[in-house]
């Protein structure tokens, strides 16, 4: 396995590319013509019609010809030893083919441990002991799924139940070991720090002002609707694995099942088909993956393990789980100075993070936001529980809403405590468009920014001046009204080479582009849409860099014998690396163009120019050739000496990351006599730089703000003391509906990136990371005269009414 | 396990098949019928991606057993566009952008299709709570709504012009 070298490593300072000033503007740029339906237009998706016919094609929709079923026997402890498995019952029923242990991957060549993304273990099946509620303890494997789910009542696990480690804060104390195959008989697994600390240090001595908070970003899950799964294929005659995977990264994981299962890698094939919405629980590699794929070597059958709801709830890679300890210090003119940041993160039985390896907290580091300050200090632990191992992102580039939910508390706080309008504070305190490119003071470029003009934006579209008065009114009259401010700075496209891997990939990213000789095109990429629409996106750059109709091109993703290799589809990163791949690989493909149309024309390059969709003579354009006549060219009529063909494959290396960022402005009222928050309008203006399709980013935005409504007022994993999942079902983990889900109100504004060959930066969780704590500033804002300053989400009305009733406001 | 012959028309297709009691309807439906247009997303009835209509009705097809089906008449995803032509909610789901991963889209658009047989002319407000039994976890909702409303306004053009 290619290992970190030191898990403690700080990051480096972040070296940006090219960079220059941008201007702002808030109109979609559109350079093609409707036929050919590039950049900017609002295309309909290329893949709607098969879903809307109910023709998708998703992992438990493939059925292969003696498949098999496999079912996961869980534990019901959350910390336990295991004295015996008993199967034998289980194996006598009519149907029951297999029973795999944690004895019988060991004795396949150590299967029974795996590597994390992040270079630490976790068990596959255990042999010693659980770590974990709903933990995987062994797997059925049967004809059918009612006989597979049948036969896991019939095997009798003998566990001797150990104490179980819930608080985070407990488990430093060691007093119970998680993990006691580990050499270090400690729960702490690493420390991070980022930024100055003496620098910090120094300006909270002086401060004029120094606010404190403790913050919890509580354990969410992402739950897609199609919960995770597989068919795993292995055919004996060829020695080939194929898998049909829930996998939002198909190349990586087919590297990480060749390296951990010893099959070659050019005898795995891993095919992404549909997904049914990924948001990060779709990045790791799951126990059940593993079992259902030595289950097919075992048995040389298809076998086929799909998740129900409660194991994909009960045991998936939870998200977020940060406590949070901050300290904002400020001068006298109130001007922001300096940020002081602990936190613990609560890693669960693993640290099975999906972060870039060398950033155990992810980007966590990014939390001085949107905000000029002289000088910032970041710390975090991780620290094993007795609970699921992960997180993963939950619609956020890594760790960056727990920065994003922490920085706009604490300033809002800080404007409170100061007495200033938050809105106007937040306009004082913001970095200025002329101080991009942006050095912040734990050592990120951003690239490119105008914050004030969004904020401004979001102020007008909502009339806030109107609505202070309103409040005022409201709060006289005794009620209970608030209006809440976000102004989140995104960071995502993961990454750069030089700081960026995954178990040692560089998180490049690729785009494989083939002209046939009728001007019709086929691409193909290294990342897997889960919903994101890059059929449709990716044909528009196409299409605005070759002139193609974006209809003539056709986009494929996720099986990795015919896709280019790629990291994949999270953290924003497709457009910022994939998507740049596409421009690239149609630049090499027009450079060829243009000396294959010279040829046509019998002129030299230099006397060519490029419209739209066609190399033209400088001062004749009548004299031209479309890209379909080159296109038939190059197969049919290419100059002496040059390749046949047309077609180019791109792998897009990052010079830095995109920053996306926005204003979101959230009204809410407040129930007095059941604590219950109605969100009145929400009015979100973001900026994702040049945008490829309105349309879609539109629908990115909707659902990201949902998303981000979800752990504001609903969403939240409960343990009870002994490790026990008390939120494992869809009746108890509340899900946004749409009568909770407001009607979102979107502005825009467009600051393109200056070292993305398109302008684009990513939009797809910039709203999951931005909405949180508007909706949470809306709240506090409403209680604050009544002297609550925090409130952690989610914000439930039984945590309102109580503030209510202790401040005597309700009985 | 008891197996019982169930008889009942699918899509307008009179089927009988034999069936273990227990099987629920969306296993018969995706596995038997191998009808995999109907999603399964829970297993507490709470996502509602395995929407069906039982006999013009939305109901959630992992929570009913076969055989109680048997007699019924069933419409699922795949009987919309059966003609060659989409239904105006399939054109309102892709016209609008109602959908991302696709995964809630049939039984959201089944769930739709009962509740505009009983509200043809719905506010916003009703449709959010026409179909707020089925999750959608990728549009945040405002294009449903808009894709369930674009269908309405041609169903309701589509019959004045009829009468």
């Amino acid at each position: 396995m290619p290992q970190l070298d030191d898990r403690k490593e700080h990051h480096s300072e972040q070296k940006a590319g090219v960079s220059a000033k941008v201007p702002t503007t808030d109109e979609v740029q559109i350079k093609t013509p409707e036929k050919i339906c590039g950049m900017g237009h609002r295309k309909k998706r290329k893949e709607d019609p098969r879903f809307i016919q109910g023709k998708g094609n998703y992992v438990d929709d493939v059925k292969l010809p003696g498949m098999l079923y496999m079912d996961i026997v869980r534990s019901p402890y959350a910390h336990a030893k295991i004295n015996s498995i008993d199967a034998s019952a289980a194996l006598e029923m009519d149907g029951v083919l297999a029973v795999i242990t944690g004895e019988d991957l060991k004795a396949a060549g150590d299967l029974h441990w795996m590597p994390t993304l992040m270079s630490d273990t976790q068990m596959v099946l255990p042999i010693d002991k659980v770590v974990y509620y709903a933990q995987e303890v062994c797997a059925v494997i049967a004809t059918s799924r009612y006989v597979a789910a049948d036969a896991i009542e019939q095997v009798y696990v003998d566990y001797e139940p150990l104490d179980a480690v819930v608080d985070p804060f407990e488990a430093m104390n060691d007093n119970v070991i998680v993990r006691d195959d580990k050499e270090k008989k400690t729960n702490h697994i690493w420390h991070w720090e980022a930024g100055d600390k003496a620098a910090t240090d120094a300006v909270f001595k002086d401060a004029a002002t120094v606010v404190k908070e403790k913050l919890y970003i509580p354990r969410i899950h992402v739950s897609s609707i199609e919960t995770c799964g597989m068919v795993a294929n292995y055919n004996k005659a060829r020695s080939h694995m194929q898998i049909y995977m829930t996998s939002q990264a198909p190349h990586a994981h087919r590297t990480v099942f060749a390296l951990v299962s010893g099959l070659p890698e050019h005898k795995i094939q891993i095919i992404s088909p549909d997904i049914g919405g990924g948001f990060g629980g779709k990045v790791p590699v799951y126990p059940g993956y593993v079992i259902c794929a030595v289950a097919s070597l075992v048995t040389g059958k298809p076998v086929k393990w799909i998740e129900d709801r409660s194991e994909n709830l009960q045991a998936d890679s939870f998200a977020r789980d940060y406590h949070i300890e901050a300290e904002m210090a400020a001068d006298k003119n109130g001007k922001i100075t300096g940020l002081r940041v602990k936190t613990l993160s609560d890693c669960g039985a693993a640290d099975a993070a999906a972060n870039p390896s060398k950033f155990p907290a992810g980007l966590y580091s990014i939390c001085t936001g949107s905000y000029d300050m002289k000088a910032a200090h970041v710390e975090v632990d991780g620290v094993y529980t007795t609970k699921p191992p992960g997180g993963v992102a939950y619609r956020c580039s890594f760790r960056v809403t727990e920065a994003v939910h922490m920085i706009e508390r604490m300033t809002d706080i800080m404007a409170h405590e100061l007495g200033e309008d938050p809105a106007d504070y937040r306009l004082k305190n913001f970095i200025r468009p002329d101080q991009f490119p942006y050095k912040s003071p734990t050592g990120w470029e951003y690239d490119s920014g105008n914050y004030e003009a969004a904020l401004k934006k979001a102020m007008d579209m909502i009339d806030y001046r109107a609505l202070r008065e309103e409040q005022k009114q409201k709060r006289a009259n005794g009620e209970l009204m608030g209006i809440g401010i976000s102004s989140f700075t995104e960071v995502v496209g993961a990454g750069p080479s030089k700081d960026y891997d995954i178990l040692g990939i560089k998180m490049f990213d690729s785009a494989e582009i083939r002209i046939h000789p009728t001007g019709k095109a086929m691409a193909r990429f290294g990342t897997k849409s889960q919903g994101q629409g890059h059929e449709t996106t990716y044909a528009q750059i196409i299409a605005e860099e070759l002139g193609l109709p974006s209809d003539d091109i056709e986009v494929e993703e996720g099986d990795t014998d015919t896709a280019p290799y790629g990291l994949g589809t999270y953290a924003s990163r497709s457009t910022p690396t994939a998507g740049a791949a596409a421009v690239m690989a149609s630049r090499k493909i027009k450079a060829k163009a243009k000396k294959i149309a010279a040829h046509l024309l019998e002129v030299g390059e230099d006397d060519l120019e490029w419209s739209i969709d066609r190399f033209q003579v400088k001062g004749s354009p009548d004299q031209a050739k479309t890209i379909q006549e080159i296109a038939f060219a190059a197969y049919t009529n290419h100059p002496q000496g040059m390749e046949a063909g047309l077609e180019a494959v791109d792998y897009y290396d990052p010079p830095n990351l995109t920053f996306p960022f926005g204003s979101y402005i959230c009204v809410v009222d407040i129930d007095k006599g059941t604590g219950e928050v109605a969100i009145r309008r929400f009015v979100a203006v973001d900026d994702c730089g040049h945008i490829i399709n309105p349309m879609i980013v539109e629908g990115q935005i909707h659902g990201g703000l949902t998303m981000g409504l979800a752990p504001a007022l609903y969403e939240e994993i409960v343990y009870d003391e002994n490790g026990q999942n008390l939120t494992g079902t869809l009746a108890d983990y509340l899900v946004p509906t749409a009568v909770e889900s407001p009607k979102w109100e979107l502005g825009k504004t467009i600051t393109p990136s200056p070292h993305h060959p398109i302008g684009a930066k990513g939009v797809g969780e910039s709203p999951t990371v931005g909405a949180p704590p508007a909706i949470a500033n809306a709240v506090v804002d409403a209680l604050w005269h009544l002297g609550v300053r925090h409130i952690d989400i989610p914000i439930t009305p039984p945590k309102v009414w109580k503030l209510l009733r202790d401040n005597g406001v309700t009985d | 396990m008891s197996e019982h012959e169930v008889t009942l028309t699918i899509n307008g297709e009179k089927v009988t098949r034999s069936v273990e009691a227990r099987t629920l309807l969306v296993h018969f439906i995706r596995e038997d019928l191998s009808l995999t247009g109907t999603h399964i997303g829970c297993d507490t009835t709470s996502c509602g991606a395995c929407t069906v209509l039982i006999c013009g009705k939305p109901i959630k097809s992992c929570t009913m057993f076969a055989v109680q089906a048997d007699g019924a008449e069933i419409e699922t995803i795949e009987s919309l566009a059966a003609g060659g032509e989409l239904h105006p909610l399939q054109e309102g789901f892709w016209e609008k952008h109602g959908l991302q991963c696709g995964y809630c889209t049939p039984g959201m658009i089944m769930s739709a299709k009962g509740f505009l047989a009983e509200n043809p002319n719905p506010t916003e407000d009703e449709i959010r709570h026409g179909i707020s039994g089925n999750l959608c976890r990728c549009t945040g909702y405002n294009k449903i709504v808009e894709a369930i409303q674009f269908a309405a306004e041609k169903l309701e053009a589509a019959n004045a012009g009829g009468e």
